[in-house]
């Protein structure tokens, strides 16, 4: 027990070095994706905010200085104006001029992030939506994770992760504001994204299409290394599951539940997809696609029962007896 | 509140001249158009997913044209032209006539659907469900047919209302608006025809 | 010019009548008057409920981790007060505005076809409770019922049977689709009349805008809501049937049904928005005691709108990865609509300038939409920069974006005409004062919940989400934003106090309060059940004007 919660915070602490972006600001961009949004969206502010002030200002100033002023009480109508073709034809002319700049920097954006073709060194992340959770797959490595997208840091934009995005059920979308926008992650069909992140850090973001009942809690997190540190990971994830022999009863119990018809540790007899694969659970930072931290805490009360933790998640409590609990629990925690 | 202004000669002959359209003729044109939006989706639903059924039965396996039924249909719409003509004549005898071939021919139309849907259940086993080529055959194909069977029962109450004795030429504008929407279903099925039976069947 | 007769007797109102009596003249009514009214106070009651719901979202979101309901209640919450305020709220104003003045407008007796009008009205209540019943039948009686939790836009495949069993979807489809049918009804009626039925001299061209506006929304209604018809019926054979429209499984396409929903959605904004330009149409120039600037213009802009909203769709799907011609196609015809919009705020502000400006509650709600629609349109446009949109969909931003359209215009449009057309309808006037304060406090309100929104949006806040952990950036924003539903709780009750009060013990108004130019003011308040005892005939777009100044009449000009 004593010696879990020291990986825990171990583990916390291997993390903890890359700066967390709690706050995701999508004008603070740190990828190419995001930085050219941000660039049009100034743009495209600075013009709309140009014409709020004059229009607005027209517009109260046209009420103050005509609005009848207390004390006048005369019933004489003013000039009676129906209009005039040379000012209408004027502030129908100027908006096309403005509409056309816009509609022109749009074109040429969207095609400059859209049409982006991979560079050579490219790393492929496979990313699956799930009801209320996300598979992160990379084939380059034979790796399967979850919910937490381990990226290398680009430098001028490579080496550049390149998305692959699929959705087992409903539509979700993918979006961590400060990378790139939203692509939807749509059932029968597949939707590519990319993201170059130049600085290393912990990235938030949301699942951004409204997916049922957990849609607030499928959070992401891509965590973005330096090569070295994010080669060293996939390495690591490409083992199997390592069989500790002190925890062979623990493995026992763990394997005669349910739990293996839903979830997948690399190794062993557990070969479900349904859930979230397991293999290195103790990799990663939180559970539950976000809901949570993974602590040991946290980690027994889920296996306990997930629904008081995410109520309407797809795992069902398992309705374990104590010790089975504390079983599971120990067998989890040596997931590294 | 003020007086009246006095009438002048000129709003008067404005008053007696005025005319604005018949309002069944708009009523009946905007129902036809809303009905015609409704169609487009339907017809945009089977066209996106031509081929893109994962398991039989295809289309070109299954379909028959049905040419006779087209034939009856379209035909009906001239028939039913006829006995507008015949009305318009206040000659009631001819306009029953062409009435009732009319009836007949649209249900001719309907039973060789009810057949062609019989075969396809029973025989090629392609239900709704079974396919998205059912799945968009039958709801495109049964919207037109559930609309040739409202027009239907129209033309039979007018038959019947006009066998009773009941004085059926004081009631010309709602014949024409009937016959009106009778085209309106015949064009439907030019278009249907040719989107299920010559595009998708090839 | 010629007569405008009126009534030289009130029509005598008997008091003698039981309450059973005046119930069946209400159920059994075809006067457009009659049901007029009872589509805006069924509209009215659901907006207190829509907007209640409103609020509890508001109290959940106020703080992290909000407890005040579970993921599910919340998930009905949102679903039912977007479906409730755009089919319930906006739609039968639509219907009943118009019902209520175009024949007056147009100096006609009744609508086209009566009782066409009465089924209309009847079926779209019956829709709307259809609606609410699924809180009692929605996932079969003995599950205790639930409201449908899918979204307004209940996007596939999330509403297949896989994933949204018991009948709580049902009922949203079904609901709207039989309410839909009484807005056809409606948009059928609105367009005969206004075509058949104008008085002697009202030609198109004089026809108020007020009418123009309201034909050029019916003629939206009637292209654009069949295909939100045509796709709910398909997911209902989905449902029933077994039918594979939006089955993934079977190689069906969950982007299908966004396509045939926003070729409705779309239009249908406009068809929410255009009754407030209807009413600011009128509004504006008689309390400007000007006539409106450019009318013909104004008429020109919304055939405009009308038809280059049937094109841009698919501006609300730009995340779901469109080919790149498609997204700019779709981001360029968006902005296009900026265009002839753009006209019209300027023309009514121009009608304002040079006029004397009476700051009376309806002239204020004008004011106060010519300002936020600004806003909301300028936000629009920011929104169709396509890669802009895809840091801005789906998040608060967008949710700022549409409740500055549809509450601080849309709404507020409609308070204009309803403190416009009470004295008229109702025969009493309003309390101005608790008018200008129920005004002040709305504004202060509206912009205090939904200003913040658009900076949380943009710190990557996405909507529809039940609850949020603290420390992202968001606390403040939904703090201020909570506070200000608040205030707008207040002045909505300000509003319903006003309204039934002065229904009550208001102040007999007068035939025509506000000095007004088209025909309704020619008869009087409330108008006779027959509205013209002689029916008017008309030289001009203004024939009270032309009566009212026989030295300087409008037609002279035309
Ligand atoms: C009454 C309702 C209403 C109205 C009128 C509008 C008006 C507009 N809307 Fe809005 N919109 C909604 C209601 C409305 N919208 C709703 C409900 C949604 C969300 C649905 C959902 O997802 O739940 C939505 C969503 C929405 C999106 C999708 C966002 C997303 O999901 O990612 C977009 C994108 O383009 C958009 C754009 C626009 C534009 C360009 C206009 C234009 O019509 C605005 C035009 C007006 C102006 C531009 C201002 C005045 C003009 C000038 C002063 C002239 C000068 C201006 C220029 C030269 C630019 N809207
Ligand atoms: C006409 C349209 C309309 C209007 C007027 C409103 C009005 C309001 N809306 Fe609404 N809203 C929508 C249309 C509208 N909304 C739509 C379409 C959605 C999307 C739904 C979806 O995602 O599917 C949405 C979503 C939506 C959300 C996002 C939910 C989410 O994504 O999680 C929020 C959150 O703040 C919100 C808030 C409000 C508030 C505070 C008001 C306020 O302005 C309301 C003010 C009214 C009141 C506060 C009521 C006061 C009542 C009384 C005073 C009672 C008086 C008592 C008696 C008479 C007895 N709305
Ligand atoms: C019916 C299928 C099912 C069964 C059985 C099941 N799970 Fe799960 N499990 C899931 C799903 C689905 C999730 C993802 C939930 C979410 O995030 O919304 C999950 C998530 C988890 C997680 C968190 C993983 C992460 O990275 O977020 C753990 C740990 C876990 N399950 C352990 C177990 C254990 C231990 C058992 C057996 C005692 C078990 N599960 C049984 C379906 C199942
Ligand atoms: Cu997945 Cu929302
Ligand atoms: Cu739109």
């Amino acid at each position: 027990m004593f010696i879990n919660a020291v990986i825990a915070l171990l583990l916390q602490a291997q993390t903890s070095n890359l700066p967390e972006h709690p706050v995701a600001n999508t004008f603070k961009p740190l990828a190419s994706p995001g930085q050219q949004e941000k660039d049009i969206a100034i743009l495209t502010l600075a013009i709309t905010g140009a014409i709020f002030v004059v229009v607005g200002g027209l517009i109260v100033y046209g009420i103050w200085r005509y609005r009848r002023r207390p004390g006048d009480v005369s019933t004489q109508e003013p000039a009676q104006v129906y209009g005039s073709n040379q000012i209408e034809a004027a502030w129908t002319v100027i908006p096309i001029l403005i509409v056309f700049v816009l509609i022109g920097v749009t074109a040429r954006v969207i095609g400059s992030i859209e049409n982006a073709s991979p560079p050579p060194s490219t790393v492929k992340v496979r990313l699956i939506g799930h009801q209320w959770w996300w598979t992160v797959e990379y084939p380059q490595f034979g790796v399967t994770s979850a919910n937490e997208i381990h990226v290398p840091v680009a430098t001028n934009g490579s080496p550049a992760t390149y998305l692959q995005l699929e959705s087992v059920d409903v539509i979700h979308s993918f979006w961590i504001p400060q990378l790139a926008g939203k692509t939807d992650l749509i059932p029968n069909r597949t939707n590519y994204a990319w993201i170059d992140p130049k600085e290393p850090g912990i990235y938030l973001g949301n699942c951004a299409e409204y997916c049922g009942t957990q849609h607030a809690n499928m959070l992401l997190r891509v965590i973005a290394e330096p090569p070295a540190d994010f080669n060293r990971w996939a390495d690591e994830q490409k083992r199997a599951a390592n069989p500790d022999p002190a925890l062979a009863r623990a493995r026992e119990i763990f394997e005669s539940l349910a739990c293996v018809n839903c979830h997948t540790i690399k190794g062993t007899g557990a070969v479900g997809k349904f859930g979230p694969d397991l293999t290195h659970l103790m990799s990663r930072q939180t559970i539950g696609s976000g809901v949570t931290t993974l602590t040991h805490e946290h980690l027994r009360e889920w296996v306990d029962d997930p629904q008081t933790i995410k109520p309407g998640c797809l795992m069902p409590s398992m309705q374990l007896t104590n010790e089975q609990l504390d079983q599971v629990v120990a067998y989890l925690e040596s997931l590294h | 509140m003020a007086e009246a202004l006095e009438l002048t000669a000129d709003a008067l002959t404005m008053e007696r001249e005025w005319k604005t359209p018949d309002r069944g003729t708009v009523g009946i044109i905007f129902l036809i158009v809303t009905e015609s939006a409704l169609f487009l989706i339907f017809v945009l639903a089977y066209l996106v997913y031509i081929g893109k059924s994962v398991v039989g039965p295809y289309p070109k396996d299954v379909l028959e044209m049905p040419i006779a039924a087209t034939v009856c249909l379209l035909s009906s719409s001239l028939t039913i032209v006829m006995a507008e003509h015949q009305l318009e004549k206040n000659r009631i005898g001819p306009f029953r006539l062409w009435w009732a071939i009319t009836i007949l021919l649209g249900l001719y139309f309907l039973y060789d659907t009810a057949l062609e849907w019989k075969k396809l259940i029973y025989v090629d086993h392609l239900t709704i469900s079974t396919n998205l080529f059912g799945t968009t055959f039958y709801s495109l194909v049964g919207l037109h047919a559930s609309h040739v069977t409202v027009g239907m029962t129209f033309l039979l109450l007018v038959f019947t209302v006009s066998l009773l004795g009941f004085p059926i030429e004081t009631q010309k504008r709602r014949v024409k608006f009937l016959s009106w929407y009778w085209h309106f279903v015949d064009w439907v099925w030019v278009i249907v025809f040719t989107v299920v039976y010559i595009v998708s069947a090839r | 010019m010629a007569s405008i007769d009126y009534p030289l007797e009130r029509p005598a109102v008997s008091l003698e009548k039981g309450f059973a009596q005046h119930l069946y003249e209400w159920v059994a009514t075809v006067d457009h008057k009659k049901l007029g009214l009872m589509y805006v106070v069924s509209a009215l009651l659901f907006f207190v409920i829509a907007g209640l719901m409103a609020f509890v979202i508001r109290l959940q979101l106020m703080f992290p981790n909000g407890h005040v309901v579970g993921p599910d209640t919340f998930n009905r919450l949102f679903t039912m007060h977007g479906t409730t305020m755009v089919f319930l709220v906006g739609m039968p104003l639509v219907a009943g505005f118009a019902n209520y003045l175009v024949p007056l407008m147009i100096g006609a007796r009744d609508m086209a076809f009566p009782r066409l009008n009465a089924f209309g009205f009847w079926i779209f209540l019956f829709g709307g409770f259809l609606l609410y019943y699924s809180y009692i039948g929605g996932s079969g009686l003995y599950g205790a019922g639930s409201a449908p939790d899918v979204g307004w836009f209940a996007n596939a495949p999330l509403t297949e049977k896989a994933f949204s069993r018991g009948h709580s979807t049902d009922y949203w489809a079904l609901g709207i689709l039989v309410s839909g049918v009484g807005s056809i009804a409606s948009a059928i009626n609105v367009i005969a009349t206004a075509f058949s039925l104008r008085c002697p001299g009202m030609t198109l061209s004089r026809m108020p805008l007020f009418v123009w506006v309201m034909v050029v929304d019916s003629w939206l209604i009637l292209v654009a809501l069949p295909p939100l018809t045509a796709a709910q019926i398909m997911l209902m054979l989905d449902r029933y049937l077994g039918a594979n429209f939006f089955n993934t499984q079977q190689g069906g396409s969950a982007v299908l049904w966004q396509h045939f929903f926003w070729i409705f959605g779309h239009p249908e904004v406009y068809i929410l928005i255009f009754p407030a330009f209807a009413i600011l149409s009128e509004v504006i120039p008689v309390f400007s005691r000007k006539p409106l600037f450019g009318r013909a213009a104004m008429v020109g802009a919304v055939v405009a709108i009308g038809f280059i909203s049937l094109g841009v769709w698919a501006h609300h799907m730009f995340a779901v990865g469109m080919s790149s011609w498609s997204n700019t196609f779709f981001a360029g015809s968006s902005m296009l609509v900026g265009i002839p919009t753009g006209l019209k705020i300027f023309n009514w502000t121009a009608t304002m300038y040079g006029g004397k400006l009476r700051l009376q509650t309806p002239l204020l709600y004008c004011c106060a939409f010519l300002f936020q629609f600004l806003v909301a349109g300028l936000t629009g446009i920011m929104l169709a920069v396509a890669p802009f949109d895809w840091q801005l969909h789906d998040s608060y931003f967008l949710i700022a974006h549409f409740h500055y359209t549809l509450m601080g215009g849309l709404v507020m449009g409609i308070f204009a005409g309803i403190y416009y057309w009470f004295p008229k309808a109702i025969g009493k006037m309003y309390n101005e004062k608790l008018g200008k304060w129920q005004f002040w406090l709305m504004i202060i309100g509206f912009n205090l919940t939904f200003l913040p929104q658009h900076i949380a949006g943009m710190l990557g806040m996405p909507r529809r989400i039940y609850t949020y952990a603290p420390g992202r950036g968001w606390e403040l924003w939904n703090l201020l934003s909570s506070l200000g539903a608040m205030v707008q709780f207040v002045a909505v009750a300000c509003l319903v106090w006003n309204l039934v009060h002065s229904a009550l013990r208001g102040e007999p108004a007068g035939d025509d309060p506000w000095d007004g130019w088209t025909l309704e003011w020619a008869t009087t308040s409330p108008p006779p059940e027959y509205n013209f005892e002689k029916l008017p005939v008309v030289r001009s777009s203004r024939p009270l004007w032309d009566m009212k100044h026989p030295h300087d009449p409008d037609w002279k000009y035309e």
